[in-house]
This record gives C-alpha cells, sequence and structure tokens, in this order.
C-alpha cells in the first residue's frame, strides 16, 4: 500500500501548481480525448460493436467477461469467474496496468499510468453506462488512486532458495509441472508480471479469496522470493 | 510401551540383523536415516520432499502397507458417481524410482525410541535418525455401541477409502425403493470435518437420481458442523425433505446400533435403516500409541517442526496429530509435511530453515457444479499452531461461483496428489 501512501504527496504537489481541476475529478472531454488510445480495438456509444475487444457500453458494474458473444482470453474469463466486477477500482488498476489485475489477458496496452488521466477516461467511459444510479457520482470518480507497485519494491531481489521453501504452499494446488486444470499455472512467469499481480491480490483488487488470503500473509520479499523461484521452474 | 517390551524388541532386532541382514542396515554409507511410517499426504509428501531436497544426502524409507492407496478426499464423489474409484487411486512406483525412496509395503508394528529402531510385521528392524510418523486415524473402540470392525462389512465406516467406499457405494445403490440411508456422525475431532456432510450431500444426489423417495437419516452428536449454513442451504435447495438431521437435542449423543438388525437405537427410539453408515469417534493412528508419543486420543507435536512433544526425534504429522488450530484434513497434512521435511533436513544436512507456514483449505460438493470451500492459514507459536486469517464460501452465491469452486477444488486435487506421488 506504500503507493497510496504516496497520494496526498501527489495531491500536494498539484495543489501547490495550482491545477485546481475540480478536485481531480474526471473530465469526461478530456477522456474523450484519451479515448482515442482505445478506440482501436474498442467502440463505445450508439450502435457499438465488438471489434478486437468488446464494446465498452454498460461497463460500469459488469462482471469481467461477461458480455455475451464475445470471446475473451482464458484469463478473463477466469478473472470474471472469480468475481472481478468492473467498477472505479478495479477499472482503474486494469488501465494502468492491465496485467497486474488479469495476468495473460489479450488486451495488449501499456497503460496509462497518470491518475488523473485515467479518472477522466473513466468519466467519459462512465458516461455510456446504461444505470448512473448504480454508479458513485463524484466520489469515486474524483480521486485518482495510484495502484503501481512501488519500482523500490519490483526492484527487490527476491532469494529463491526461500522462494523455493515458500513455492511448497502454491504448490498443493498449482501444478509445478505446470498444468492448469481448475487451477492456473504459474510457471516460468516474469518476475515483474508474478510480482504485481501478487500485491493486486494482497490490495484486493483480484477478487480470488483463496488468493487474497495466500498473498495478504506475504511479504515484499517473500513476493520476490516466490518470483525469482518461479520463473525459472520449467 | 513397557520397558521390559522395548528390551525384547531391542533383542529382535539384532536377532533380525544376524539372520536375514536388512539391507537398509547394509546399504547405508553413513548417510543419515529418515523413516516415514504412513504413505498418505502427510508421509508421503514428507518422504517426498525429504528425498527431493536434500538430493541423495538422506536416506528415506517409507513405510505403507498398501500398494495401491485411495484418498479419503473425492472418495464421497465416488459415492455420487462423479468420479471413478481408480482416479482417487496412486501407487509409489515414482517415489521409488524418481527420488529413490525406499518403498517397504508393511505394517509397522513398533517402535523403539531408546534404541531408534522400526520394527516392522515382515521381521524387518529399520534404524533411523528421525522418525515421521503419519498413521491417519484409527477408531475408538466401543464409541458407538453395538458396532465394532467385525461389522464394518454390514455397517460400513467408509472413512479409510477403497473396498469400504466400494462397499458403501454398493449398498446405497441396491436400497430398496423408498428405503432408508443413516449415518452415525462423529464427535470431534475427527478427520475431514466437513466430510460426513458431503458424503450425505453425495448420498441424496445418487438416491435422488435413482431412488428418489429414498430417505436420508442424520443421527450427529454435535451441536454445529462444519460448513453448516452452506450445507444446509443446499440440501434444502437440492434435496428438499429428503434430509432429516437429529441432533444432540433429541438423543443423538446417546446411540446403539444392532448390524445383524439393520437398527439404530437413538436414545431408545430404535430405527429400522437399509443402510447405515458408522463413522466412529477417532483417535491417531494405532502406531502412534505403540511408539508412546500419544497423549490420550492424539499425539501433541510442536508447532514450528512437528515433532512430538514426548520425542524430538519423532515427528508426527496429519490426523494423528494434536498440534492446535488446523482441521484434520488432507491439506492440511500435506502442509505440516513441507514445515517437517524442511526441519528434518535441516537437522540432518544443515539446511537453511525457514519460519514455518501453514495452510488448508477444503473444498466440499453438495451437488453436481455446486462446491463450496473454507480455508484459512497458520502459523506457529509457542503453544500451539495458531490461525491467521481465514474465508468461508457464502450462502447464496451464483452458479458461476460454485462451479469454479468445484472445478478449483478438481485442480487441487490434481495439484495435491502430483505433490505427494509425482
Amino acid at each position: 500500500m506504500i503507493a497510496r501512501r504516496l497520494l496526498p504527496i501527489a495531491l500536494t504537489a498539484i495543489l501547490a501548481a495550482g491545477a485546481l481541476r475540480a478536485e481531480l475529478a474526471g473530465d469526461a472531454e478530456a477522456g474523450a480525448a484519451l479515448y482515442g488510445q482505445c478506440k482501436g480495438c474498442h467502440e463505445i456509444g450508439k450502435g457499438a460493436e465488438d471489434r478486437i475487444g468488446p464494446h465498452l457500453n454498460g461497463l460500469f458494474g459488469r462482471r469481467a467477461a461477461s458480455h455475451e458473444g464475445f470471446a475473451y482470453s482464458a484469463s478473463m474469463q477466469r478473472a470474471g469467474v472469480d468475481g472481478l466486477i468492473w467498477g472505479f477500482d478495479t477499472l482503474d488498476a486494469y488501465i494502468e496496468n492491465p496485467r497486474a489485475l488479469v495476468s495473460k489477458t489479450r488486451m495488449s496496452f501499456r497503460g496509462i499510468k497518470d491518475a488523473q488521466d485515467r479518472a477522466d477516461l473513466m468519466a467519459y467511459l462512465r458516461s455510456f453506462s446504461a444505470d448512473p444510479a448504480n454508479i458513485p457520482e463524484a466520489a469515486p470518480t474524483a480521486r485518482g488512486t495510484d495502484h503501481t507497485v512501488d519500482p523500490a519494491i519490483l526492484a527487490i531481489q527476491g532469494d529463491p532458495e526461500y522462494g523455493e521453501y515458500l513455492s511448497s504452499e502454491c504448490v498443493s494446488c498449482h501444478q509445478a509441472d505446470g498444468s492448469s486444470e481448475g487451477i492456473p499455472s504459474i510457471t516460468r512467469w516474469p518476475e515483474e508480471d508474478f510480482v504485481v499481480a501478487m500485491h493486486a491480490y494482497r490490495d484486493q483488487l483480484r477478487p480470488h479469496p483463496v488468493m487474497q488470503m495466500m498473498a495478504g500473509r506475504l511479504s515484499n520479499e517473500e513476493i520476490a522470493a516466490l518470483a525469482a523461484y518461479f520463473k525459472d521452474l520449467d | 510401551m513397557t520397558l521390559n517390551r522395548r528390551k525384547f524388541i531391542a533383542v529382535g532386532a539384532a536377532t533380525a540383523a544376524s539372520l536375514s541382514a536388512p539391507h537398509v542396515l547394509a546399504d547405508n554409507h553413513g548417510k543419515p536415516r529418515v523413516v516415514v511410517i504412513g504413505g498418505g499426504s502427510g508421509g508421503a509428501t514428507a518422504a517426498r520432499y525429504i528425498a527431493k531436497d536434500s538430493k541423495g544426502a538422506i536416506d528415506v524409507t517409507l513405510v505403507e502397507p498398501s500398494r495401491t492407496y485411495f484418498t479419503c478426499y473425492f472418495s464421497n464423489l465416488y459415492i455420487a458417481g462423479f468420479t471413478d474409484l481408480e482416479d482417487i487411486s496412486h501407487t509409489y512406483g515414482t517415489l521409488a524410482a524418481k527420488y529413490g525412496i525406499n518403498v517397504v509395503h508393511d505394517w509397522a508394528v513398533d517402535v523403539d525410541r531408546d534404541a531408534k529402531t522400526v520394527s516392522l510385521a515382515g521381521g524387518s528392524v529399520l534404524p533411523y535418525d528421525k522418525l515421521i510418523l503419519s498413521p491417519g486415524i484409527d477408531f475408538v473402540e466401543g464409541a458407538v455401541p453395538g458396532w465394532s470392525v467385525a461389522a464394518q462389512n454390514k455397517m460400513p465406516h467408509a472413512y479409510k477409502a477403497g473396498s469400504q467406499s466400494e462397499l458403501l457405494k454398493a449398498q446405497v445403490m441396491a436400497m430398496p425403493e423408498g428405503g432408508r440411508f443413516a449415518m452415525v456422525a462423529p464427535p470431534n475431532p475427527f478427520r475431514c470435518p466437513p466430510g460426513p456432510y458431503e458424503r450425505i450431500s453425495m448420498v441424496a444426489h445418487v438416491l435422488k437420481q435413482t431412488n428418489p423417495t429414498a430417505k436420508i437419516l442424520l443421527v450427529d452428536p454435535k451441536e454445529s458442523f462444519s460448513k453448516q449454513a452452506l450445507f444446509e442451504e443446499g440440501w434444502e435447495r437440492h434435496y428438499s425433505g429428503m434430509i432429516e438431521r437429529v441432533g444432540p437435542d433429541f438423543g443423538a449423543t446417546n446411540v446403539t446400533v444392532d448390524p445383524e438388525a439393520m437398527t439404530v437405537d437413538i436414545d431408545g427410539s430404535v430405527e429400522k435403516v437399509d443402510v447405515c453408515n458408522v463413522i466412529p469417534a477417532q483417535k491417531a493412528g494405532r502406531i502412534a500409541d505403540m511408539a508412546g508419543v500419544t497423549d490420550g486420543n492424539w499425539a501433541p507435536v510442536n508447532a514450528a517442526d512437528m515433532s512430538s512433544k514426548a520425542d524430538p526425534d519423532v515427528h508426527v504429522l496429519g490426523d494423528s496429530a494434536q498440534q492446535g488450530d488446523m482441521p484434520k484434513s488432507g491439506f492440511a497434512a500435506n502442509s505440516q509435511a513441507k514445515v517437517c521435511a524442511m526441519a528434518v533436513r535441516g537437522a540432518l544436512t544443515g539446511s537453511k530453515v525457514f519460519p514455518a507456514k501453514f495452510t488448508n483449505t477444503c473444498w466440499s460438493l453438495i451437488a453436481a457444479d455446486d462446491g463450496v470451500k473454507v480455508g484459512a492459514t497458520y502459523e506457529a507459536t509457542a503453544e500451539k499452531i495458531a490461525k491467521v486469517d481465514g474465508f468461508i464460501s457464502q450462502t447464496g452465491e451464483d452458479a458461476a461461483t460454485r462451479k469454479a469452486t468445484y472445478e478449483e477444488s478438481v485442480g487441487w486435487y490434481a495439484g495435491i496428489t502430483a505433490d505427494m506421488f509425482n
């Protein structure tokens, strides 16, 4: 949660700079311009259809991978089954770094790092959701929240020997040979993907209760150790 | 265990050594020796991890009477027809071939903790530096008056999987139309806390298909049970009117059975039934008692390394251990085995020992694609294995969530059995 603690500092900086953009409220007009990055794959608005990605009408409040007729990745389907609902926090995290929330998503997008840009984009997306009564108005979309894992945490060199011991808890369910029947494979994963995924569970952005529990008691060093171990596991 | 008996065993060991020159002794090249008794979730995992991670530096012998092991978990699903018996059967060939574990199919009949040897029914004597006991459960004699293991074919327990599971399933399938299935559930603590209730669900599932007017009588000495709200919600939804539970308020703490007459006497009220599944009160597997590491029905252990409170060179895993907050489950035994394996390797080879962490999750199936789960994490304290955090499935969850939970349990089954046997 270090990233969240950074928020007041960011706010202070913005306030000091006099950038009082309605307390960071999402600006749908600015979001419309930012949507240019999305529209190559996602249609939105009247008559929108699925293209490379699903159309984004009625996105808020929808369960991940629940839009009928679109062929989602297995990873996105699993996230939906696990209970991922598109709301402010989850969408914010997904747009910031798609793989933090859905490891093998087919959405090939580097993410938007600026919290204000994301707030703007979501304000725009929100205007196409059918039932805005279910969407909290100003409050949630007013704040940009940074979910990015602190670079200092990403830079921790994990101890693979410790990771090997810790991994014995993982392989009760996740098979060491990489099989993925019912439970996904976690072997040969890029270290950073592993770390951001575990932090997303620990922060309860990813919904799975077992994984939230498992990640919830791992320290930053332990997550790094596991990532270091699993990246080379055949 | 008496001193006299120990002396006798020690003499027996010497005799065995001189007559048959046990190969275990002959093959040992000064390596530290670990003997593991019991090839289930605790023992197979411990043997595999010690052999795998010590890379040949430790001589590991696994003593398990059965050549084919049937997991208790998923044996209820077999009764309902969701899995075959072959799918829950496992053998020990890979442990021998891939990790060099000396797998001995024999009964351990005594432990001499002074001489540090284990005697087998076949006459061999195995010396050890560290002994790991993971013998599962035995039944408390006289726990359900009228029932004994001699009556287990008339009234199966099916709480050790295999032929007993087959027998119980066959009896359920042969019930007369509109007949009655009874279960006498055990008091706490016992193996697999949700197990009896998953079994009730699975029997209800199969009867609903084949014999829909049949009834189920659950005689339960406990006030409450694991995942109770989830099971009761599921029974109402899937098997409404089929299952009757008699609790302690209505005499379920005073139950006797008559296997010949096929009757269950609940506090004086005699019920005639067609199938009677008696799951008696339980205790540590007998070898733990013979090793002298039990206190009452169970074997107290230190949480940090699962070592016996009676002997630092004996470790007790799984159902037999009295460790604190963890339920008696295959998942828990597997988790404890890894902590124990690390500690044993550390003691024998000086490998690094990290702090103990334990986890458990228990999945149960209520009906087709209606899975639920409960789980927790644990840590070692000076007193016990103590719960840190946990979760449980919620009542009213949607069908997609329940289906995913069931599929996850299938994935877990593949995972844990690979972690034990592959």
